[in-house]
């Protein structure tokens, strides 16, 4: 039998608390998460083992998995979870680290990039601006699509939170 | 007449405009007065863009804030998604001085404000409640006979800790809206089971995505169900979308589209041709 041992790790502690993941350490692992997540029935994800995790500090498996991205962010587990623990906010935080040190798969890097480039993170086709005419609608929503300034404006405000990061 | 801020997001009028061009229709004969939000963004998306940076999300988030703010209205939306990212975002800063104080730091960049005011409606809940189930029936010219699955999505009731719309385990909300236009809403299995495009699971594992789809699917089928009415475009996509591969063919229609069949607009006006899986009237 190999036993691992595992350290407190306490730099990846204060990162979870940062990206909003402080109440992981209310779960009292008693599964109702799992037992309730639809994608779990789906995939190897076992959102209870998911927070056991973070609780025990595993950042390199947990950044590394693919599990990591099979949350739906359906709520059920928050809704049932006897602990409060809001469990979506902690998956998005880990998520958050486990991108801020270059994990991402490439579909996502191409939704990030479209939000950072148009403003939406789906893209505007001609079919679709001779759909909005023919409805009466504006060729272009009234969007950011339709004015460069705001364009610009939420440029900044992505780079002001280092979004470019990501997808560049 | 009641006024909102209509706020657009990407998937309605970027892929299917007849779900906005529909809102807008039917929002005139039942009294409610929609206002453009001008140069909004992506609201944005809270399964990728909050998954890749919460700061990044927060930030935009209360840039379109800010400008319904401006106008002075509360925000409208037909998207679960954009619900479920303004909502929290304004939950969270409406009730965080701190949180308020360092976000207007980046907007200052911008010289815009947001002063923790604007309140975040989804437009199902604004028939519901503003509107009301009997000034909707009176509004009916076409009364429908159809067989119906509703789909909820997930972020339209959850989480109901701060959402406080309807029970999300079994909700009955829609089905009521539903069933004011004639229709019947079927009774079935896991009604609340995710469409499994959220997350982000649709761009990264499709496939995962369409397990859950076909779940719901065979639901549908077996409740004999003939239509699928949703509130939010995603939801509306993945269902449309994934159907063929999947081997079946119910006809998709949000919420905003079987009102506008049950007040005689057009299929053109409907935009019925960007479906995938064709709806006949
Ligand atoms: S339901 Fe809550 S307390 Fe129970 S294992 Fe899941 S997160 Fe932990
Ligand atoms: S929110 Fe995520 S972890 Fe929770 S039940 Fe839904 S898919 Fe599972």
């Amino acid at each position: 039998m190999n036993i691992t041992e595992i350290k407190p790790n306490p730099e990846f502690e204060a990162e979870i608390v940062a990206a909003g993941g402080e109440d992981v350490k209310m779960c009292f692992q008693c599964g109702t998460c799992t037992a309730s997540c639809p994608s779990g029935r789906r995939t190897s994800y076992r959102v209870r083992k998911l927070m056991r995790m973070a609780q025990l500090g595993l950042k390199d498996q947990i950044v590394n998995s693919e599990e990591l991205w099979e949350c739906s962010t359906c709520y059920t587990c928050v809704e049932r979870c006897p602990r409060s623990v809001p469990i979506v906010d902690v998956v998005i935080a880990l998520r958050n680290i486990a991108v801020a040190e270059g994990h991402i798969y490439d579909n996502h890097k191409k939704t990030a990039a479209s939000f950072y480039k148009t403003g939406h993170t789906v893209g505007i086709n001609d079919k679709i601006k001779a759909l909005r005419s023919s409805m009466g609608l504006p060729e272009i929503p009234p969007t950011v699509l339709s004015n460069k300034k705001a364009m610009e404006d939420v440029d900044k405000i992505l780079k002001a939170t280092g979004f470019n990061k990501i997808v560049e | 007449m009641a006024k909102y801020a209509f706020f657009l997001g990407c998937i309605a009028p970027l892929r299917y405009p007849g779900l906005e061009k529909s809102t807008r229709v039917i929002s005139e004969r039942l009294g409610l007065e929609l206002v453009d939000i001008q140069d909004a963004s992506c609201c944005p998306a809270p399964g990728v863009i909050r998954a890749f940076s919460r700061d990044a999300w927060l930030a935009a988030a209360a840039r379109n804030l800010a400008l319904a703010e401006k106008m002075g209205l509360p925000i409208v939306t037909i998207c679960n998604g954009c619900y479920g990212s303004l909502f929290e975002a304004a939950h969270e800063l409406n009730n965080n001085a701190d949180k308020l104080a360092a976000i207007n730091k980046i907007l200052a960049e911008i010289g815009m404000e947001y002063k923790g005011t604007t309140q975040v409606r989804h437009f199902a809940e604004v028939l519901y409640n503003d509107v009301g189930i009997e000034k909707i029936k009176a509004a009916i010219t076409k009364p429908l006979d159809y067989q119906v699955a509703t789909f909820y999505g997930c972020h339209f009731l959850k989480p109901s800790e701060i959402k406080e719309i309807d029970d999300p385990e079994n909700p009955h909300i829609l089905d009521d809206l539903v069933e004011a236009t004639g229709a019947t809403s079927l009774p079935r299995k896991q009604k609340t089971l995710c469409c499994g495009a959220g997350g982000g699971l649709k761009a990264a594992f499709g496939d995962v995505a369409k397990e859950f789809t076909k779940t719901n699917l065979e639901n549908m089928t077996e409740s004999g169900a003939k239509y699928i009415v949703d509130v939010c475009p995603f939801c509306h996509l993945q269902f449309d979308s994934v159907q063929g591969d999947l081997g079946y063919s119910i006809p998709v229609l949000h919420l905003s589209q079987l009102y506008g069949i049950a007040m005689g607009m057009s299929a053109e006006d409907l935009g019925l041709s960007a479906h995938v899986v064709p709806v006949k009237l």
